[in-house]
């Protein structure tokens, strides 16, 4: 279990984390979602013990990073792929963490089996592919046997088949009884993977809900409905008192979109009106929306926050994938 | 197996998987007795052109150490690369996952990497000694004479206690670049220069490199305001000031 009291970091004028409390439990994969710069790696990084926290707390089985001892054998982190000196080979710098924290020697070889690097461990990662930095970064995070893993954006560099691979990975993980802790800024990955979604936006907390809560909030749904008459039915949706707006986006040419499910109204409207539909359908909007759109809000709102109180709240986000 | 002799194993494991410190320990080595075999070997030949005053104060031991001028800078890279390794790359997250009290990290690296680099000086001074005075004939000097054995093995102290210096500054400057950039210049040239210019020269004798050297004369040609272990006792100084920086920089610093 990971637990987060107030955690804020702020670097000058910028907070990059904003008093965030949450608690990450065991058995299940947490997402950890925001856009490109929300304050994830940050957050990530005062977890372990690398960053000071500028107020509040992250204890990890209920004591801060640098009390644990043999810490490796407690929490694995994959932070960042190239953590790794490139001219030392992938077994040797595994064995050097492992030597740190009393872990056997023979576990060395097991993790490089384990994430597919089993032929390459004598060579040095500085020949290695992002992918291959990537399982390297993956086995470090496991060569201890942790109860917790934390993993930031795991699957960047990864082929398809390695996207697959990890997802499969973190459910096992989790399956086993342990602590997953996710990052990523692709909420259509953690869709697949996560259980419980903790989303930040400009360094606060947005929402720590499950998974099927978050789609039950925050993906819109809405009627899509198209006729050749385009200015009829507009009349005939506007006297039965149903707003309708211009459909946008790709293959929406025409379209006309309304709020929530109204194929029953808009269907028994077109028949009694004797309108011709080409289209009438309800659409679930996509969590990758739903996430953008939840995440943009803040990024608004703190924004005009920031311009009014001369905090300066920091850049926009920029949005990356 | 104590969780000390762990991080210190590990730290251990670190030096020796990568070729360029290997490297930088083994061209102090060749370095330093090579040049002092040469110039042993140049002053034998020249000795009758030496002035009078100069043959007075000849250092037949000193003269030998004439190659620790380059050595020390192989040294210094060292020092360098031990640290600077855990930056350039962001091994350094890793590594202070793994270990995360981080005066136990900066403690168990210093300590390897001292003892190590120590050991290599020892070996370099004595090998420079020894092949030194083969090259200076009739004009050679021995282990036996007074102050030749205390040159010897200060000289082996020397060695070690740069790159200590420059494995604390690099903790400070924790950029290869930087920390090179820096020392190299500083200790190959500034630092001779500010001591051997008249406005400055007082000032440069108190330098770490300058006021370390002492140890090295056998003989005293008055050129020295302190004696051989005031000398070392003001490197150590710098020392221990550059390694307190590194520990409080690490400390206080995000990773």
């Amino acid at each position: 279990m990971i637990e987060l009291a107030g955690l804020t970091k702020r670097y000058g004028l910028k907070t990059a984390v904003r008093e965030l409390t949450c608690v990450i439990r065991p058995g299940q994969v947490t997402g950890f979602l925001g856009p490109n710069g929300a304050g994830k790696s940050t957050t990530m990084r005062m977890i372990l013990g690398l960053d000071h926290p500028t107020a509040g707390r992250a204890l990890v089985e209920g004591r801060p990073y640098a009390r644990l001892t043999d810490p490796l054998t407690v929490v694995g982190a994959l932070l960042e792929a190239r953590a790794v000196h490139p001219g030392r080979t992938a077994f040797h710098h595994l064995l050097c963490l492992a030597q740190s924290n009393g872990i056997p020697r023979r576990r060395v070889g097991q993790v490089l089996d384990l994430v597919g690097l089993g032929e390459v461990g004598a060579k040095r990662p500085k020949g290695f592919s992002l992918g291959m930095g990537q399982r390297l970064g993956i086995a470090s995070a496991l060569l201890g046997d942790p109860r917790i893993l934390i993993f930031d954006e795991p699957v960047n560099g990864l082929d398809p088949e390695g996207i697959h691979w990890v997802r499969n990975l973190l459910r096992r993980l989790a399956a086993e009884g342990r602590t997953v802790f996710v990052s990523s800024h692709l909420m259509s990955e953690m869709a697949l993977t996560a259980d419980h979604l903790i989303v930040i936006g400009q360094g606060q907390l947005l929402a720590d809900t499950s998974m099927a809560g978050f789609i039950e909030e925050n993906a819109r749904s809405y009627t899509r409905v198209s006729s050749p008459d385009r200015e009829r039915l507009l009349d005939a949706l506007n006297s039965a008192g149903l707003a309708a707006t211009p459909a946008s986006g790709p293959g929406a040419d025409g379209a006309l979109d309304l709020e929530g499910d109204q194929t029953v109204a808009v269907g028994e409207l077109a028949a009694e009106r004797r309108l011709v539909l080409h289209e009438l359908c309800h659409h679930r909007a996509s969590l990758e929306e739903a996430f953008m759109r939840l995440t943009r809000q803040a990024v608004e709102y703190q924004a005009r926050d920031g311009a009014e109180d001369r905090r300066g709240a920091g850049s926009r986000q920029g949005w990356e994938g | 197996m104590s969780h000390a002799r762990r991080v210190l194993l590990s730290e251990w494991t670190k030096i020796r998987t990568v070729r360029a410190t290997v490297w930088t320990l083994a061209s102090a080595l060749v370095v330093t007795v090579a040049l002092g075999m040469l110039i042993s070997a140049l002053l034998n030949n020249g000795f009758d052109d030496l002035s009078r005053e100069e043959r007075l104060t000849f250092d037949p031991t000193f003269i030998s150490f004439a190659g620790t001028s380059l050595g020390q800078l192989a040294m210094i890279a060292f020092g360098i690369l031990v640290v600077s390794n855990e930056y350039g790359t962001g091994m350094i997250r890793a590594s202070l996952a793994a270990v995360p009290v981080r005066g136990e990290l900066l403690a168990a690296k210093l300590a390897v990497a001292t003892a190590l680099a120590l050991a290599v000086g020892m070996v370099t001074s004595f090998a420079a000694f020894l092949l030194g005075q083969l090259m200076l004939g009739d004009h050679r000097t021995d282990l036996g004479q007074p102050g030749v054995l205390r040159a010897v093995l200060g000289t082996g102290l020397y060695m070690g206690l740069i790159a200590l210096f420059a494995m604390g500054l690099t903790w400070v400057l924790r950029s290869a670049l930087l920390s090179f950039g820096v020392q190299i210049p500083f200790f190959f040239m500034i630092s001779n220069i500010l001591a051997n210019v008249p406005a400055t020269e007082k000032v440069g004798d108190y330098l770490p490199d300058q006021a370390g050297s002492r140890v090295m004369a056998v003989i005293d040609d008055g050129g020295w305001p302190y004696g051989p272990w005031v000398g070392l006792l003001i490197m150590l100084a710098w020392v221990a000031a550059a390694v307190a920086a590194g520990w409080f920089v690490l400390r206080r610093r995000d990773a």
